[in-house]
Protein backbone atom coordinates (compact mmCIF):
# COMPACT_ATOMS: atom_id res chain seq x y z
CA UNK A 1 0.00 0.00 0.00
CA UNK A 2 1.10 3.52 -1.18
CA UNK A 3 2.10 6.36 1.50
CA UNK A 4 -0.92 8.78 2.24
CA UNK A 5 -0.80 12.13 1.90
CA UNK A 6 -2.12 14.48 4.66
CA UNK A 7 -5.64 14.08 4.87
CA UNK A 8 -7.47 17.44 5.21
CA UNK A 9 -11.06 17.71 4.93
CA UNK A 10 -11.06 20.55 2.15
CA UNK A 11 -8.02 19.24 0.61
CA UNK A 12 -7.91 20.08 -2.85
CA UNK A 13 -8.89 17.53 -5.51
CA UNK A 14 -7.09 15.17 -7.84
CA UNK A 15 -6.15 11.89 -9.02
CA UNK A 16 -6.80 9.29 -5.90
CA UNK A 17 -3.55 9.73 -4.25
CA UNK A 18 -3.51 6.16 -3.11
CA UNK A 19 -4.65 4.27 -5.83
CA UNK A 20 -1.62 2.85 -7.90
CA UNK A 21 -1.31 2.68 -11.74
CA UNK A 22 -2.06 -0.54 -11.60
CA UNK A 23 -3.49 -3.58 -9.52
CA UNK A 24 -0.51 -5.73 -8.63
CA UNK A 25 -1.66 -9.55 -7.53
CA UNK A 26 -1.14 -8.99 -4.20
CA UNK A 27 -3.63 -5.71 -4.18
CA UNK A 28 -6.14 -8.10 -6.28
CA UNK A 29 -5.97 -10.42 -3.57
CA UNK A 30 -6.29 -7.43 -0.79
CA UNK A 31 -9.13 -5.75 -2.43
CA UNK A 32 -10.76 -9.59 -2.74
CA UNK A 33 -10.60 -10.07 0.79
CA UNK A 34 -11.71 -6.29 1.62
CA UNK A 35 -15.11 -7.29 -0.27
CA UNK A 36 -15.20 -10.71 1.45
CA UNK A 37 -15.43 -9.02 4.39
CA UNK A 38 -18.21 -7.08 2.96
CA UNK A 39 -19.63 -10.05 2.70
CA UNK A 40 -19.19 -11.56 6.53
CA UNK A 41 -20.62 -8.18 7.15
CA UNK A 42 -24.09 -8.68 6.15
CA UNK A 43 -23.94 -12.11 7.16
CA UNK A 44 -23.99 -10.68 10.73
CA UNK A 45 -26.19 -7.82 10.21
CA UNK A 46 -28.95 -9.63 8.66
CA UNK A 47 -31.14 -11.61 10.88
CA UNK A 48 -32.88 -13.29 8.57
CA UNK A 49 -29.62 -14.88 7.41
CA UNK A 50 -28.38 -15.37 10.74
CA UNK A 51 -31.54 -17.93 11.40
CA UNK A 52 -30.98 -19.77 8.35
CA UNK A 53 -27.65 -20.05 8.98
CA UNK A 54 -28.72 -21.51 12.89
CA UNK A 55 -31.51 -23.02 12.72
CA UNK A 56 -32.19 -24.59 9.61
CA UNK A 57 -29.61 -27.21 9.92
CA UNK A 58 -31.28 -27.62 13.46
CA UNK A 59 -34.22 -28.36 11.76
CA UNK A 60 -33.46 -30.14 8.83
CA UNK A 61 -31.31 -32.64 11.27
CA UNK A 62 -33.80 -32.85 13.56
CA UNK A 63 -36.84 -33.48 11.67
CA UNK A 64 -34.56 -35.92 9.23
CA UNK A 65 -34.01 -38.14 12.24
CA UNK A 66 -36.31 -38.26 14.20
CA UNK A 67 -39.12 -38.33 11.48
CA UNK A 68 -37.50 -40.60 9.12
CA UNK A 69 -34.61 -42.31 10.77
CA UNK A 70 -36.91 -45.74 12.43
CA UNK A 71 -38.55 -45.79 9.10
CA UNK A 72 -35.87 -45.88 7.41
CA UNK A 73 -33.22 -48.08 9.14
CA UNK A 74 -35.60 -49.55 12.21
CA UNK A 75 -33.81 -46.88 14.96
CA UNK A 76 -33.29 -43.54 13.83
CA UNK A 77 -29.66 -43.74 15.94
CA UNK A 78 -28.37 -45.36 12.52
CA UNK A 79 -30.20 -43.24 10.41
CA UNK A 80 -28.44 -40.13 11.91
CA UNK A 81 -25.02 -41.53 11.57
CA UNK A 82 -25.70 -42.72 7.72
CA UNK A 83 -27.42 -38.95 7.03
CA UNK A 84 -24.82 -36.91 8.64
CA UNK A 85 -22.45 -36.44 5.59
CA UNK A 86 -25.58 -36.80 3.39
CA UNK A 87 -27.21 -33.40 5.18
CA UNK A 88 -23.37 -31.41 5.42
CA UNK A 89 -23.59 -31.82 1.64
CA UNK A 90 -27.31 -30.92 1.01
CA UNK A 91 -27.03 -28.00 3.42
CA UNK A 92 -23.60 -26.44 1.85
CA UNK A 93 -24.76 -27.21 -1.52
CA UNK A 94 -28.53 -25.92 -1.44
CA UNK A 95 -26.11 -22.50 -0.05
CA UNK A 96 -23.89 -22.36 -3.05
CA UNK A 97 -27.56 -20.94 -4.13
CA UNK A 98 -27.09 -17.90 -2.28
CA UNK A 99 -23.74 -16.96 -3.87
CA UNK A 100 -25.76 -15.87 -7.49
CA UNK A 101 -28.62 -14.82 -5.38
CA UNK A 102 -26.64 -11.85 -4.03
CA UNK A 103 -24.06 -11.31 -7.19
CA UNK A 104 -27.55 -10.79 -9.30
CA UNK A 105 -28.79 -8.70 -6.54
CA UNK A 106 -25.42 -6.46 -6.57
CA UNK A 107 -25.88 -6.01 -10.38
CA UNK A 108 -29.43 -4.83 -10.01
CA UNK A 109 -29.03 -2.66 -7.67
CA UNK A 110 -25.99 -0.73 -8.99
CA UNK A 111 -23.96 -1.74 -6.19
CA UNK A 112 -21.21 -3.30 -9.01
CA UNK A 113 -21.35 -0.44 -11.13
CA UNK A 114 -19.89 1.79 -8.26
CA UNK A 115 -16.99 -1.32 -7.47
CA UNK A 116 -16.77 -1.00 -11.44
CA UNK A 117 -15.75 2.24 -11.63
CA UNK A 118 -13.52 2.37 -9.02
CA UNK A 119 -9.66 2.25 -10.17
CA UNK A 120 -9.61 -1.69 -8.32
CA UNK A 121 -8.86 -5.39 -9.93
CA UNK A 122 -11.73 -6.48 -12.19
CA UNK A 123 -12.07 -9.49 -11.01
CA UNK A 124 -12.39 -8.00 -7.06
CA UNK A 125 -16.18 -7.89 -6.71
CA UNK A 126 -16.34 -11.64 -7.96
CA UNK A 127 -13.64 -13.35 -6.28
CA UNK A 128 -15.10 -11.35 -3.04
CA UNK A 129 -18.39 -12.34 -3.32
CA UNK A 130 -17.01 -16.04 -3.23
CA UNK A 131 -14.58 -16.20 -0.79
CA UNK A 132 -17.28 -14.43 1.44
CA UNK A 133 -19.46 -17.41 1.00
CA UNK A 134 -16.67 -20.02 1.71
CA UNK A 135 -16.98 -18.30 4.68
CA UNK A 136 -20.76 -18.85 4.40
CA UNK A 137 -20.16 -22.58 4.12
CA UNK A 138 -18.06 -23.41 6.41
CA UNK A 139 -20.35 -21.79 9.14
CA UNK A 140 -22.81 -24.07 7.86
CA UNK A 141 -20.77 -26.76 7.67
CA UNK A 142 -19.86 -26.39 11.46
CA UNK A 143 -23.11 -25.71 12.83
CA UNK A 144 -25.14 -28.68 11.03
CA UNK A 145 -22.28 -30.65 12.40
CA UNK A 146 -22.89 -29.46 16.04
CA UNK A 147 -26.78 -29.83 15.86
CA UNK A 148 -25.39 -33.55 14.93
CA UNK A 149 -22.67 -34.10 17.57
CA UNK A 150 -26.02 -32.47 20.00
CA UNK A 151 -27.88 -35.62 19.09
CA UNK A 152 -25.31 -37.96 19.66
CA UNK A 153 -23.28 -38.05 16.20
CA UNK A 154 -20.19 -39.52 17.61
CA UNK A 155 -17.91 -39.81 13.37
CA UNK A 156 -15.48 -42.89 13.96
CA UNK A 157 -13.42 -40.73 11.78
CA UNK A 158 -12.09 -38.62 14.51
CA UNK A 159 -11.28 -34.83 14.43
CA UNK A 160 -9.22 -35.43 10.81
CA UNK A 161 -11.96 -37.84 9.18
CA UNK A 162 -14.50 -34.89 9.67
CA UNK A 163 -12.38 -31.76 9.03
CA UNK A 164 -11.28 -33.42 5.40
CA UNK A 165 -14.55 -34.72 4.37
CA UNK A 166 -15.33 -30.97 5.73
CA UNK A 167 -12.60 -29.74 3.24
CA UNK A 168 -13.68 -32.06 0.77
CA UNK A 169 -17.28 -30.53 0.57
CA UNK A 170 -16.01 -26.97 0.71
CA UNK A 171 -13.91 -27.33 -2.85
CA UNK A 172 -16.79 -29.12 -3.74
CA UNK A 173 -19.10 -26.26 -2.80
CA UNK A 174 -16.34 -24.25 -4.51
CA UNK A 175 -16.84 -25.58 -7.63
CA UNK A 176 -20.54 -25.47 -7.48
CA UNK A 177 -20.59 -22.14 -6.44
CA UNK A 178 -19.07 -21.05 -9.84
CA UNK A 179 -22.33 -22.46 -11.46
CA UNK A 180 -24.27 -20.58 -8.96
CA UNK A 181 -22.62 -17.24 -10.19
CA UNK A 182 -22.96 -18.03 -13.52
CA UNK A 183 -26.64 -18.86 -12.83
CA UNK A 184 -27.04 -15.81 -11.08
CA UNK A 185 -25.33 -13.66 -14.37
CA UNK A 186 -27.46 -14.63 -16.82
CA UNK A 187 -30.70 -14.50 -15.46
CA UNK A 188 -32.33 -11.02 -15.13
CA UNK A 189 -33.75 -10.90 -11.79
CA UNK A 190 -32.04 -12.41 -8.02
CA UNK A 191 -35.58 -14.46 -7.66
CA UNK A 192 -35.17 -16.15 -11.03
CA UNK A 193 -31.88 -17.65 -9.53
CA UNK A 194 -33.61 -18.94 -6.64
CA UNK A 195 -36.38 -20.24 -8.89
CA UNK A 196 -33.85 -21.45 -11.33
CA UNK A 197 -31.22 -23.32 -8.67
CA UNK A 198 -34.32 -24.57 -6.91
CA UNK A 199 -35.12 -26.56 -9.85
CA UNK A 200 -31.67 -27.69 -9.97
CA UNK A 201 -30.74 -28.81 -6.86
CA UNK A 202 -33.69 -30.63 -5.09
CA UNK A 203 -33.20 -33.44 -7.66
CA UNK A 204 -28.97 -32.86 -7.81
CA UNK A 205 -29.51 -33.84 -3.84
CA UNK A 206 -32.75 -35.60 -3.22
CA UNK A 207 -31.28 -38.00 -6.82
CA UNK A 208 -27.90 -38.86 -5.07
CA UNK A 209 -27.13 -41.37 -2.07
CA UNK A 210 -27.66 -38.37 0.38
CA UNK A 211 -30.84 -39.75 1.96
CA UNK A 212 -31.32 -43.08 1.03
CA UNK A 213 -28.74 -45.60 -0.17
CA UNK A 214 -29.43 -45.57 -4.26
CA UNK A 215 -29.81 -49.50 -4.14
CA UNK A 216 -33.75 -49.00 -2.98
CA UNK A 217 -34.54 -46.58 -5.84
CA UNK A 218 -36.17 -48.04 -9.01
CA UNK A 219 -33.67 -49.03 -11.57
CA UNK A 220 -34.06 -45.94 -14.02
CA UNK A 221 -32.99 -43.63 -11.00
CA UNK A 222 -30.54 -45.60 -9.23
CA UNK A 223 -28.75 -45.28 -11.94
CA UNK A 224 -29.08 -41.28 -11.88
CA UNK A 225 -27.92 -41.72 -8.13
CA UNK A 226 -25.05 -43.80 -8.73
CA UNK A 227 -23.39 -40.99 -11.43
CA UNK A 228 -24.57 -38.06 -9.64
CA UNK A 229 -21.55 -36.03 -8.31
CA UNK A 230 -23.35 -35.49 -4.83
CA UNK A 231 -23.02 -38.82 -4.26
CA UNK A 232 -19.38 -39.30 -5.08
CA UNK A 233 -19.23 -36.51 -2.23
CA UNK A 234 -21.61 -37.91 0.03
CA UNK A 235 -19.80 -41.37 -0.49
CA UNK A 236 -16.34 -39.97 0.40
CA UNK A 237 -17.96 -38.05 3.68
CA UNK A 238 -19.45 -40.51 4.77
CA UNK A 239 -16.48 -43.20 4.48
CA UNK A 240 -14.30 -40.51 5.82
CA UNK A 241 -16.82 -39.69 8.77
CA UNK A 242 -18.29 -42.91 9.61
CA UNK A 243 -16.59 -45.81 7.51
CA UNK A 244 -16.22 -47.14 4.57
CA UNK A 245 -14.92 -46.87 0.80
CA UNK A 246 -12.84 -43.77 0.60
CA UNK A 247 -10.55 -44.22 -2.34
CA UNK A 248 -12.82 -43.76 -4.86
CA UNK A 249 -15.38 -41.47 -4.26
CA UNK A 250 -12.52 -39.06 -3.12
CA UNK A 251 -11.13 -39.88 -6.73
CA UNK A 252 -14.58 -39.27 -8.70
CA UNK A 253 -15.07 -35.86 -6.16
CA UNK A 254 -11.70 -34.09 -7.38
CA UNK A 255 -12.78 -35.37 -10.98
CA UNK A 256 -16.41 -33.45 -10.42
CA UNK A 257 -14.77 -30.73 -8.84
CA UNK A 258 -12.53 -30.21 -11.57
CA UNK A 259 -14.80 -30.93 -14.20
CA UNK A 260 -17.83 -28.32 -13.11
CA UNK A 261 -14.66 -25.63 -12.41
CA UNK A 262 -13.31 -26.03 -15.99
CA UNK A 263 -17.08 -25.57 -17.37
CA UNK A 264 -18.59 -23.37 -15.21
CA UNK A 265 -15.33 -20.90 -13.99
CA UNK A 266 -15.06 -19.34 -17.58
CA UNK A 267 -18.71 -19.40 -18.03
CA UNK A 268 -18.93 -17.24 -15.23
CA UNK A 269 -16.21 -14.91 -16.01
CA UNK A 270 -17.07 -14.66 -19.54
CA UNK A 271 -20.63 -13.68 -18.03
CA UNK A 272 -19.59 -11.72 -15.67
CA UNK A 273 -17.43 -9.55 -18.04
CA UNK A 274 -20.43 -9.37 -20.25
CA UNK A 275 -23.04 -8.27 -17.84
CA UNK A 276 -20.56 -5.35 -15.73
CA UNK B 1 -6.07 20.54 -21.98
CA UNK B 2 -8.47 22.55 -21.34
CA UNK B 3 -11.20 20.04 -21.68
CA UNK B 4 -11.51 17.49 -18.39
CA UNK B 5 -14.54 15.32 -20.10
CA UNK B 6 -14.74 15.03 -24.52
CA UNK B 7 -16.56 12.54 -26.05
CA UNK B 8 -16.67 12.09 -29.90
CA UNK B 9 -18.86 10.85 -32.21
CA UNK B 10 -20.60 8.46 -29.39
CA UNK B 11 -22.55 5.51 -30.72
CA UNK B 12 -24.32 2.89 -28.57
CA UNK B 13 -26.94 0.29 -29.76
CA UNK B 14 -28.81 -2.07 -27.44
CA UNK B 15 -30.41 -5.14 -29.45
CA UNK B 16 -30.33 -2.89 -32.82
CA UNK B 17 -31.92 0.17 -30.71
CA UNK B 18 -30.35 2.86 -31.13
CA UNK B 19 -29.42 4.56 -27.24
CA UNK B 20 -26.73 7.08 -28.66
CA UNK B 21 -26.49 8.59 -32.45
CA UNK B 22 -23.21 9.77 -32.49
CA UNK B 23 -23.23 12.21 -29.60
CA UNK B 24 -20.38 14.97 -28.88
CA UNK B 25 -20.34 17.01 -25.86
CA UNK B 26 -17.37 18.01 -23.61
CA UNK B 27 -16.85 19.40 -20.09
CA UNK B 28 -14.90 22.34 -19.11
CA UNK B 29 -12.09 22.12 -16.51
CA UNK B 30 -13.15 22.92 -12.96
CA UNK B 31 -17.33 23.78 -14.86
CA UNK B 32 -20.56 21.52 -14.60
CA UNK B 33 -21.78 20.75 -17.64
CA UNK B 34 -25.14 19.28 -17.23
CA UNK B 35 -27.16 16.67 -19.40
CA UNK B 36 -30.81 17.66 -20.03
CA UNK B 37 -33.37 15.08 -21.40
CA UNK B 38 -36.02 13.16 -21.17
CA UNK B 39 -36.04 9.23 -19.78
CA UNK B 40 -34.86 7.35 -22.72
CA UNK B 41 -33.15 10.04 -24.41
CA UNK B 42 -29.80 8.46 -23.70
CA UNK B 43 -28.27 10.17 -20.32
CA UNK B 44 -27.35 7.16 -18.08
CA UNK B 45 -25.66 5.44 -21.32
CA UNK B 46 -23.32 7.97 -21.77
CA UNK B 47 -22.34 8.65 -18.35
CA UNK B 48 -21.48 4.77 -18.30
CA UNK B 49 -19.67 5.25 -21.37
CA UNK B 50 -17.82 7.86 -19.96
CA UNK B 51 -17.76 6.05 -16.71
CA UNK B 52 -15.54 3.18 -18.25
CA UNK B 53 -18.86 0.59 -17.61
CA UNK B 54 -19.67 0.26 -20.89
CA UNK B 55 -18.34 0.27 -24.36
CA UNK B 56 -19.33 2.36 -27.11
CA UNK B 57 -19.88 0.83 -30.32
CA UNK B 58 -18.24 3.75 -31.86
CA UNK B 59 -16.58 6.91 -31.35
CA UNK B 60 -14.13 8.21 -29.15
CA UNK B 61 -14.41 9.64 -25.29
CA UNK B 62 -11.77 11.08 -23.49
CA UNK B 63 -11.30 11.91 -19.73
CA UNK B 64 -8.17 14.17 -18.51
CA UNK B 65 -6.61 13.25 -21.47
CA UNK B 66 -7.09 9.32 -20.82
CA UNK B 67 -9.21 7.49 -23.65
CA UNK B 68 -12.13 5.48 -21.61
CA UNK B 69 -11.35 2.08 -23.73
CA UNK B 70 -7.35 1.97 -24.37
CA UNK B 71 -6.99 3.55 -20.19
CA UNK B 72 -9.77 2.60 -17.97
CA UNK B 73 -7.88 2.30 -15.06
CA UNK B 74 -6.75 5.98 -15.49
CA UNK B 75 -10.30 7.27 -15.98
CA UNK B 76 -11.60 5.63 -12.60
CA UNK B 77 -8.86 6.80 -10.72
CA UNK B 78 -9.72 10.29 -11.90
CA UNK B 79 -13.79 9.12 -11.58
CA UNK B 80 -16.77 9.63 -8.77
CA UNK B 81 -19.55 8.11 -9.79
CA UNK B 82 -22.88 8.30 -8.32
CA UNK B 83 -25.55 6.77 -10.25
CA UNK B 84 -29.38 6.34 -11.04
CA UNK B 85 -30.16 4.38 -8.18
CA UNK B 86 -28.37 5.02 -4.84
CA UNK B 87 -25.94 2.03 -4.80
CA UNK B 88 -25.32 1.66 -0.87
CA UNK B 89 -25.21 -1.80 0.26
CA UNK B 90 -28.73 -1.78 2.54
CA UNK B 91 -27.05 -4.59 4.98
CA UNK B 92 -24.77 -2.52 5.97
CA UNK B 93 -24.01 0.93 8.18
CA UNK B 94 -23.21 4.35 6.61
CA UNK B 95 -19.94 3.91 8.01
CA UNK B 96 -19.14 0.20 6.98
CA UNK B 97 -20.14 1.62 3.41
CA UNK B 98 -17.65 4.02 3.50
CA UNK B 99 -14.79 1.96 4.88
CA UNK B 100 -14.93 -0.48 2.47
CA UNK B 101 -14.86 1.50 -0.48
CA UNK B 102 -11.83 3.32 1.35
CA UNK B 103 -10.28 0.40 2.00
CA UNK B 104 -10.98 -0.63 -1.66
CA UNK B 105 -8.97 2.80 -2.98
CA UNK B 106 -6.04 1.67 -0.48
CA UNK B 107 -6.63 3.64 2.91
CA UNK B 108 -5.48 1.90 5.64
CA UNK B 109 -8.17 1.29 8.43
CA UNK B 110 -7.46 4.13 10.19
CA UNK B 111 -7.28 6.21 7.35
CA UNK B 112 -10.37 5.05 6.29
CA UNK B 113 -12.50 5.76 9.46
CA UNK B 114 -10.91 8.79 9.33
CA UNK B 115 -12.07 10.17 5.93
CA UNK B 116 -15.60 8.06 6.53
CA UNK B 117 -16.35 9.82 9.53
CA UNK B 118 -15.28 13.06 7.96
CA UNK B 119 -17.61 12.65 4.77
CA UNK B 120 -20.51 11.40 6.58
CA UNK B 121 -20.12 14.58 8.88
CA UNK B 122 -19.99 16.54 6.22
CA UNK B 123 -23.02 15.20 3.88
CA UNK B 124 -25.29 15.47 7.69
CA UNK B 125 -24.94 11.54 8.37
CA UNK B 126 -23.00 11.26 11.35
CA UNK B 127 -25.96 10.80 13.73
CA UNK B 128 -26.85 7.78 11.13
CA UNK B 129 -23.54 6.61 10.66
CA UNK B 130 -23.95 3.41 12.81
CA UNK B 131 -27.65 2.02 11.55
CA UNK B 132 -27.92 0.05 8.64
CA UNK B 133 -28.97 2.50 5.63
CA UNK B 134 -32.05 0.35 5.28
CA UNK B 135 -33.10 2.79 7.25
CA UNK B 136 -32.16 5.54 5.93
CA UNK B 137 -34.32 8.18 3.97
CA UNK B 138 -34.14 8.83 0.21
CA UNK B 139 -32.17 12.05 0.42
CA UNK B 140 -30.19 10.56 3.16
CA UNK B 141 -29.09 7.23 0.79
CA UNK B 142 -27.91 9.71 -2.20
CA UNK B 143 -26.23 11.96 0.18
CA UNK B 144 -24.61 8.59 1.19
CA UNK B 145 -24.09 7.55 -1.91
CA UNK B 146 -22.13 10.69 -3.22
CA UNK B 147 -20.10 10.92 -0.38
CA UNK B 148 -18.85 6.85 -1.53
CA UNK B 149 -17.98 8.89 -4.60
CA UNK B 150 -16.19 11.29 -2.97
CA UNK B 151 -13.67 9.14 -0.80
CA UNK B 152 -10.68 9.01 -3.25
CA UNK B 153 -11.26 12.63 -3.45
CA UNK B 154 -12.02 11.94 -7.32
CA UNK B 155 -11.20 15.10 -9.89
CA UNK B 156 -14.17 14.09 -11.79
CA UNK B 157 -17.65 13.90 -9.96
CA UNK B 158 -20.32 12.12 -12.23
CA UNK B 159 -24.13 12.81 -10.99
CA UNK B 160 -26.99 10.40 -12.82
CA UNK B 161 -30.03 11.97 -12.26
CA UNK B 162 -28.77 12.66 -8.38
CA UNK B 163 -32.22 14.35 -7.21
CA UNK B 164 -34.34 12.24 -9.05
CA UNK B 165 -37.65 11.25 -6.59
CA UNK B 166 -36.08 13.71 -3.92
CA UNK B 167 -38.33 15.83 -1.69
CA UNK B 168 -37.60 19.62 -2.49
CA UNK B 169 -35.72 19.91 0.97
CA UNK B 170 -33.39 17.31 0.76
CA UNK B 171 -32.84 18.38 -3.23
CA UNK B 172 -31.74 21.31 -2.24
CA UNK B 173 -28.93 20.19 -0.04
CA UNK B 174 -28.07 18.17 -2.77
CA UNK B 175 -27.46 20.58 -4.46
CA UNK B 176 -25.54 22.59 -2.07
CA UNK B 177 -23.24 19.42 -1.58
CA UNK B 178 -22.58 19.59 -5.31
CA UNK B 179 -22.06 23.71 -5.45
CA UNK B 180 -19.23 22.62 -3.03
CA UNK B 181 -17.61 20.47 -5.05
CA UNK B 182 -17.79 23.05 -7.72
CA UNK B 183 -16.02 25.70 -5.23
CA UNK B 184 -13.03 23.22 -4.83
CA UNK B 185 -12.54 22.53 -8.35
CA UNK B 186 -14.00 19.31 -9.38
CA UNK B 187 -15.57 19.04 -12.31
CA UNK B 188 -19.60 17.86 -12.85
CA UNK B 189 -20.94 15.87 -15.50
CA UNK B 190 -24.59 16.16 -13.77
CA UNK B 191 -27.22 14.22 -16.12
CA UNK B 192 -31.15 15.34 -15.07
CA UNK B 193 -34.70 15.44 -16.41
CA UNK B 194 -35.53 18.88 -14.85
CA UNK B 195 -34.21 22.28 -16.14
CA UNK B 196 -34.45 23.87 -13.33
CA UNK B 197 -32.16 21.59 -11.73
CA UNK B 198 -29.32 22.11 -14.98
CA UNK B 199 -30.10 26.02 -15.34
CA UNK B 200 -29.31 26.30 -11.01
CA UNK B 201 -25.77 23.55 -11.26
CA UNK B 202 -24.80 23.73 -14.97
CA UNK B 203 -22.90 26.32 -16.28
CA UNK B 204 -22.92 24.35 -19.60
CA UNK B 205 -26.03 21.96 -21.01
CA UNK B 206 -26.32 19.50 -23.47
CA UNK B 207 -29.74 18.81 -24.44
CA UNK B 208 -30.33 15.04 -25.44
CA UNK B 209 -33.01 13.94 -27.13
CA UNK B 210 -33.37 10.39 -28.54
CA UNK B 211 -29.95 9.64 -28.35
CA UNK B 212 -28.73 12.91 -30.12
CA UNK B 213 -27.98 16.46 -28.87
CA UNK B 214 -30.26 18.79 -29.85
CA UNK B 215 -28.79 22.02 -28.91
CA UNK B 216 -26.06 22.86 -26.33
CA UNK B 217 -24.95 26.27 -24.71
CA UNK B 218 -25.43 27.82 -21.87
CA UNK B 219 -27.96 28.18 -19.46
CA UNK B 220 -28.78 31.47 -20.78
CA UNK B 221 -28.50 30.81 -24.29
CA UNK B 222 -31.06 27.75 -23.79
CA UNK B 223 -32.98 29.84 -22.13
CA UNK B 224 -33.05 32.27 -24.78
CA UNK B 225 -34.05 29.96 -27.43
CA UNK B 226 -36.46 27.79 -25.06
CA UNK B 227 -38.57 30.77 -23.27
CA UNK B 228 -37.63 31.30 -19.29
CA UNK B 229 -41.48 30.86 -18.55
CA UNK B 230 -44.35 29.48 -20.28
CA UNK B 231 -47.65 32.37 -21.09
CA UNK B 232 -50.83 30.02 -20.99
CA UNK B 233 -54.20 31.86 -21.87
CA UNK B 234 -57.42 30.11 -21.55
CA UNK B 235 -60.36 32.29 -23.15
CA UNK B 236 -63.69 32.61 -21.47
CA UNK B 237 -65.41 31.36 -24.60
CA UNK B 238 -63.62 28.39 -26.19
CA UNK B 239 -64.29 29.89 -29.96
CA UNK B 240 -62.77 33.18 -28.98
CA UNK B 241 -58.92 31.20 -28.26
CA UNK B 242 -58.43 31.28 -31.99
CA UNK B 243 -58.21 35.06 -31.92
CA UNK B 244 -56.25 34.64 -28.76
CA UNK B 245 -53.89 33.24 -30.45
CA UNK B 246 -53.50 35.73 -32.80
CA UNK B 247 -53.12 38.21 -30.26
CA UNK B 248 -50.21 36.59 -28.19
CA UNK B 249 -48.88 35.44 -31.67
CA UNK B 250 -48.94 39.09 -32.51
CA UNK B 251 -47.04 40.15 -28.73
CA UNK B 252 -44.43 37.44 -28.74
CA UNK B 253 -43.70 36.99 -31.96
CA UNK B 254 -43.28 33.53 -30.99
CA UNK B 255 -44.77 30.56 -32.01
CA UNK B 256 -47.77 29.66 -30.04
CA UNK B 257 -49.39 26.00 -29.53
CA UNK B 258 -52.72 25.39 -29.21
CA UNK B 259 -54.54 22.47 -27.86
CA UNK B 260 -58.20 23.63 -28.06
CA UNK B 261 -58.67 24.46 -24.71
CA UNK B 262 -55.72 26.88 -24.13
CA UNK B 263 -52.85 28.69 -25.64
CA UNK B 264 -49.16 28.29 -24.67
CA UNK B 265 -46.28 30.51 -25.96
CA UNK B 266 -42.64 30.65 -24.09
CA UNK B 267 -41.95 34.10 -23.27
CA UNK B 268 -38.35 35.65 -21.83
CA UNK B 269 -39.51 38.74 -21.03
CA UNK B 270 -42.37 38.79 -18.51
CA UNK B 271 -43.27 42.25 -19.53
CA UNK B 272 -45.23 40.84 -22.39
CA UNK B 273 -48.08 40.16 -19.76
CA UNK B 274 -49.81 43.75 -19.46
CA UNK B 275 -49.29 43.89 -23.21
CA UNK B 276 -51.49 40.70 -23.88
CA UNK B 277 -53.95 41.81 -21.64
CA UNK B 278 -54.21 44.76 -23.01
CA UNK B 279 -54.54 43.78 -26.54
CA UNK B 280 -57.28 41.33 -25.26
CA UNK B 281 -59.14 44.01 -24.31
CA UNK B 282 -58.99 46.23 -26.97
CA UNK B 283 -59.98 42.73 -29.09
CA UNK B 284 -62.94 42.48 -26.67
CA UNK B 285 -61.80 38.42 -25.62
CA UNK B 286 -62.89 37.61 -21.61
CA UNK B 287 -59.62 35.75 -20.65
CA UNK B 288 -60.62 32.24 -18.76
CA UNK B 289 -57.32 31.63 -17.05
CA UNK B 290 -53.97 33.64 -17.60
CA UNK B 291 -50.53 32.53 -15.92
CA UNK B 292 -46.56 33.21 -16.79
CA UNK B 293 -45.20 29.89 -15.26
CA UNK B 294 -41.79 28.05 -15.46
CA UNK B 295 -41.52 25.60 -18.71
CA UNK B 296 -41.87 21.98 -18.34
CA UNK B 297 -39.39 20.13 -19.83
CA UNK B 298 -41.94 19.00 -22.68
CA UNK B 299 -42.09 22.53 -22.89
CA UNK B 300 -38.54 23.48 -23.75
CA UNK B 301 -38.24 20.42 -25.88
CA UNK B 302 -41.30 21.61 -28.01
CA UNK B 303 -39.08 25.03 -27.87
CA UNK B 304 -35.71 23.58 -29.22
CA UNK B 305 -36.98 20.82 -31.43
CA UNK B 306 -40.55 21.89 -32.17
CA UNK B 307 -41.93 18.15 -31.25
CA UNK B 308 -42.62 17.30 -27.75
CA UNK B 309 -40.33 14.83 -25.68
CA UNK B 310 -41.71 11.43 -25.96
CA UNK B 311 -40.10 8.99 -23.84
CA UNK B 312 -38.78 6.16 -25.55
CA UNK B 313 -39.27 2.96 -24.59
CA UNK B 314 -35.43 1.74 -23.67
CA UNK B 315 -34.24 -1.12 -21.57
CA UNK B 316 -31.23 1.17 -21.21
CA UNK B 317 -30.70 0.51 -17.63
CA UNK B 318 -31.61 -3.39 -17.43
CA UNK B 319 -29.51 -4.37 -20.79
CA UNK B 320 -26.59 -1.63 -19.98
Amino acid sequence: MSAVTTDSPTGPAGPTPLAPQSVTPLRTVQQGLQLAWRSVLKIRSNPEEVLGLTLQPVMFVTLFVFVFGQAMMGDWQSYRDFLMPGIIAQSVIFATLGTGFTLSQDVEKGIFDRFRSLPIARSAPLVGAILGDLVRYTITVVMVLIVGLAIGFRPEGGVLGVVVAGALILLFAFALCWMSAFVGMIVRTPMSVQAFGMILMFPLTFGSSAFVAPESMPGWLQTVAVNNPVSHVVDAMRGLMIGGDVAGPVFWTLVWTVVITAVFFPLAAWAYRRRT
Amino acid sequence: MTHAIRAEGLVKEFKGKRALDRVDLTARRGAVLGVLGPNGSGKTTTVRILATLLRPDAGCAEVDGFDVLRHPHEVRRLIGLTGQYAAVDEELTGTQNLVLIARLLGFDRTQARVRSAELLERFGLSDAADRPTKGYSGGMRRRLDLAASMIGRPSMLYLDEPTTGLDPHSRNELWEVVRRQVDEGVTVLLTTQYLEEADHLADDIVVLDHGRVISEGTPEQLKDRAGTQVLELRTAEAEQLGLAVKVVEAVTSAPVSDDGLAARVPVTDSAVLPEVVRRLDEQGVAVGELSLRKPSLDEVFLALTGQPAEPQETSEETSA
